[in-house]
């Protein structure tokens, strides 16, 4: 930093300074020995304070407690639990819990974000504001206001099993959850899987030929008579060989509540409609972003070329649109599957409140359980993050830039 | 040449003036019935609004009870006819809205703490409004040591209030408001720690941001509540409120870091660039010039963070300290004033005032953001 002039420095040493320090030099190198020594000194500490501390409170430590016997109840489980089951089977019900209302959340979100985002582009004056008051005021709420809103006041103001809202006979809305039929397989299940699944097959398989002969020839093969005859067909005739693929167990109200059929805790539908409409007000945005993004001139020139408005949206402008919309968009299906941790707030049982509530406050080893559960999460979002990022990689790659 | 193709004989009927495009007419016609798909639109539309505007209105004035002593004011039966929202449980639980369990006696410290902050808030909110710097200073630095004197106690003749007594809006705002203060030199040192070219540093930096941001909040405080305590040593004992901060601000500034950064990224290579050739150190570049930049092309960023903080006050309730939402929640489960409409009354209630919060904010940082980029529209 001086004003003389230097001389060229020696290559090796010039090298060496810059692994161990950056741009910063020895300086650099310095800070990085000072940083390493306060977290050696802060995790030594840690350790000493959580070791002392565990002593004098009793508590066990180690990952032992996973097998043991965890003793309480689920309201909903995927997989077969039982009171009897370890702690360890009890995460993975909270695990699958929460993966699956994250999955119902996306889909609906999704779908309402999309709607909504493309209906505050809409031309129609009075639908671009509704949905405009949709996203302002749904953005605006805390979520967990919103979930408390739904479980708390909206749910439990349906009526009792007894007086329940009752569609056609097999579904039931009530204040103690939904019922609905359940459909349960019978022996012509596996033929009919079979039959769909050559199906998908030969409509993929039929859909690449076609392709690859348009690029060939330039000819367009007319496919769709074929896929819709494959599709519809093959099951079709599956199940007039082999008999219904499926049955359906009807709810039945026995006593103050519903048994067999289907049944949705309100705990997880208060969850998945929170969680879709608060993520569906932040998808929209999206959409609408996305959308935007796509010059005017780009429509005009698919109209141009003669293609109808619904190829130039589906040919032209969604195409385009997806390449801003997705990298935005799984980061919100990562909040999504994050904001589901809420889910202890209303007691259903997710990650969270299975885990780090009760687990937690029946064991008392607070430090595993925490970061087991963080690293759950941390596994999830950088799964993600690295999925997006070979996405991309290969979007860049693609467009050549 | 002179021989004339046609002449019109006959007078042309006047034609009708064209369908107006302007005025309300003109708009109705052209926003909202221009085709057969938007009239349909438009009918669905306001079926909508005719089944949600409507009802809300009817609940929360038309059919509202506007005073009472308990929930017998609030039953249909009692009133005669269906009853909307019942605004004297409202009235009722105010204080609990505001104070949680503050001391009555002492309810004149949190007023005068609001007021303080609202006098140094608005001055700095207000563009024309001189002496930005020691307004700032005042509000980010004096404040927060002042509010917690005043709240919390113990000096100056101020009897100590603990707080687990501390609630409602009061909580929700010092966690707010301690999480932005606490949050930006956080995001700061991480922002530019991920830029450094010393490699631990970076690498450090990058993990940690990654970290806070890779898990949901709930395991944060989580984490505050029955990690933290473990790991200080045992004589040392930490407040349940303070370790909730100490989560909140760590988890805030992972998110600010990264707004920060792509602020950091804005500023051309260039400015820095300039400022080594002029001899300036590193310290001084990024104080002086790098920062300052960067910091301007950030604030619409902050403030949507902030936004998002002051919604996620809300999860504090879950560790068992009374926010606003928690304040809500204990006012419910009062048997004195249950009744069918309680439950609407109160999220009505809290809505408007979180919704008041974040739309204001969300509002104003549109308008400084134009008033930023004044200089770039045409």
């Amino acid at each position: 930093m001086t004003g003389e002039a230097r001389r060229p420095p020696l290559q090796l040493g010039a090298r060496l300074r810059r692994a161990l320090g950056g741009q910063a030099g020895w300086r650099g190198f310095a800070l990085q020995v000072v940083l390493v020594v306060a977290l050696a000194w802060m995790a030594h500490a840690i350790v000493d304070n959580a070791r002392a501390n565990l002593a004098t409170q009793k508590i066990a430590s180690g990952f032992g407690f996973l097998w043991s016997t965890a003793g309480f109840g689920v309201s909903q489980a995927l997989i077969p639990y039982s009171e009897s089951d370890t702690y360890l089977r009890a995460l993975f019900v909270g695990l699958t819990n929460t993966l699956v209302v994250s999955l119902v959340g996306i889909v609906c979100a999704t779908i309402i974000g999309f709607v909504v985002g493309l209906g505050r582009l809409s031309p129609n004056w009075l639908l671009a504001r509704i949905a405009g008051a949709y996203v302002e005021l749904i953005r605006n709420l805390p979520l967990l206001f919103q979930i408390l809103f739904w479980y708390l006041a909206v749910l439990s103001a349906l009526p009792s099993p007894r007086q329940s809202i009752n569609l056609f006979d097999s579904v039931f809305l009530s204040n103690r959850g939904f019922g609905m039929p359940k459909p349960v397989g019978t022996d012509a299940l596996v033929p009919f899987a079979i039959a769909i699944a050559v199906a998908v097959i030969f409509a993929v398989a039929l859909r690449a030929i076609a392709r690859r002969r348009l690029f060939a020839t330039g000819r367009q093969m007319i496919v769709w008579p074929m896929l819709v005859a494959a599709l519809i067909g093959l099951p079709l005739l599956a199940a007039v060989m082999f008999g219904a693929p499926l049955t359906f167990e009807y709810p039945v109200l026995r006593g103050f509540n519903f048994s067999g059929g289907l049944r949705i805790v309100p705990e997880f539908v208060a969850l998945a409609i929170a969680l879709s409409t608060y993520s569906a007000a932040f998808i929209a945005e999206i959409v609408r972003a996305g959308v935007q993004s796509v010059h005017k001139g780009q429509t005009e020139a698919g109209a141009s070329l003669g293609l109808t408005r619904g190829e130039v949206l589906r040919l032209i402008v969604v195409p385009q649109a997806m390449r801003v919309i997705l990298p935005p968009l799984t980061n919100q299906y990562l909040n999504l599957t994050k904001n589901s941790s809420l889910a202890v707030a209303i007691g259903y049982p997710d990650l969270v409140s299975v885990f780090a509530g009760t687990t937690l406050s029946q064991t008392g080893q607070a430090i595993e359980i925490v970061a087991i559960t963080m690293a759950i999460y941390l596994v999830i979002s950088l799964l993600t993050s690295a999925l997006m990022s070979l996405y991309g990689w290969r979007m860049s790659r693609s467009m050549g830039t | 040449m002179s021989e004339t193709a046609y002449v019109a004989r006959t007078m042309i009927a006047p034609r009708s003036a064209p369908v107006r495009t302007t005025g309300v007419l003109g708009f109705i016609r052209t926003r909202l019935l221009n085709s057969p798909t938007n009239i349909l639109l438009t009918i669905a539309c306001i079926l909508l609004l005719w089944f949600t505007i409507i009802p809300t209105v009817r609940f929360l004035l038309v059919d509202a009870v506007w005073q009472g002593s308990d929930r017998n004011a609030c039953l249909p039966e009692t009133v005669g006819r269906p009853v909307g929202a019942c605004w004297p449980f409202i009235q009722a639980k105010l204080s609990q809205f505001i104070y949680g369990f503050y001391p009555e006696a002492e309810r004149w410290r949190v007023d005068l703490t609001f007021f303080i902050g609202i006098v140094l808030l608005l001055p700095l909110l207000i563009p024309r409004a001189p002496a930005k710097g020691i307004n700032a200073a005042l509000f980010f630095f004096v404040f927060p040591i002042v509010a917690f004197f005043l709240l919390h106690g113990g000096y100056g003749g101020l009897d100590i209030v603990p707080t687990r007594l501390w609630g409602g809006m009061l909580v929700t705002l010092v966690v707010a408001i301690t999480g932005i203060v606490a949050s930006m030199p956080i995001g700061i040192a991480l922002a530019l720690g991920r830029r450094s070219s010393i490699p631990l540093i970076r690498f450090g930096s990058i993990a940690f941001i990654e970290f806070w941001r890779g898990v949901p909040l709930i395991t944060v405080l989580f984490f505050a509540t029955y990690m933290l305590p473990l790991f200080l040593p045992g004589n040392f004992s930490v407040d349940g409120l303070v370790r909730v901060l100490i989560g909140v601000a760590l988890f805030a500034g992972a998110y600010n870091a990264e707004v920060i950064r792509g602020g950091l990224n804005a500023v051309p290579r260039g400015q820095a660039e300039a400022a080594n050739a002029l001899g300036l150190s590193w310290w001084k570049t990024t104080r002086l010039v790098v920062l300052p930049q960067a910091l301007r092309h950030v604030i619409p960023g902050l403030v949507n963070s902030f936004i998002a903080l002051l919604k996620d006050t809300s999860l504090v309730s879950i560790v068992a300290l009374f926010d606003l939402l928690g304040q809500l929640r204990a006012a419910f489960a009062d048997p004195a004033w249950s009744s069918p409409t309680t439950l609407f009354t109160g999220f009505a209630f809290t809505g408007i005032i979180y919704f008041v919060l974040c739309f204001g904010m969300s509002r104003y940082s549109l308008f400084v953001e134009r008033r930023l980029n004044a200089h770039r529209r045409s």
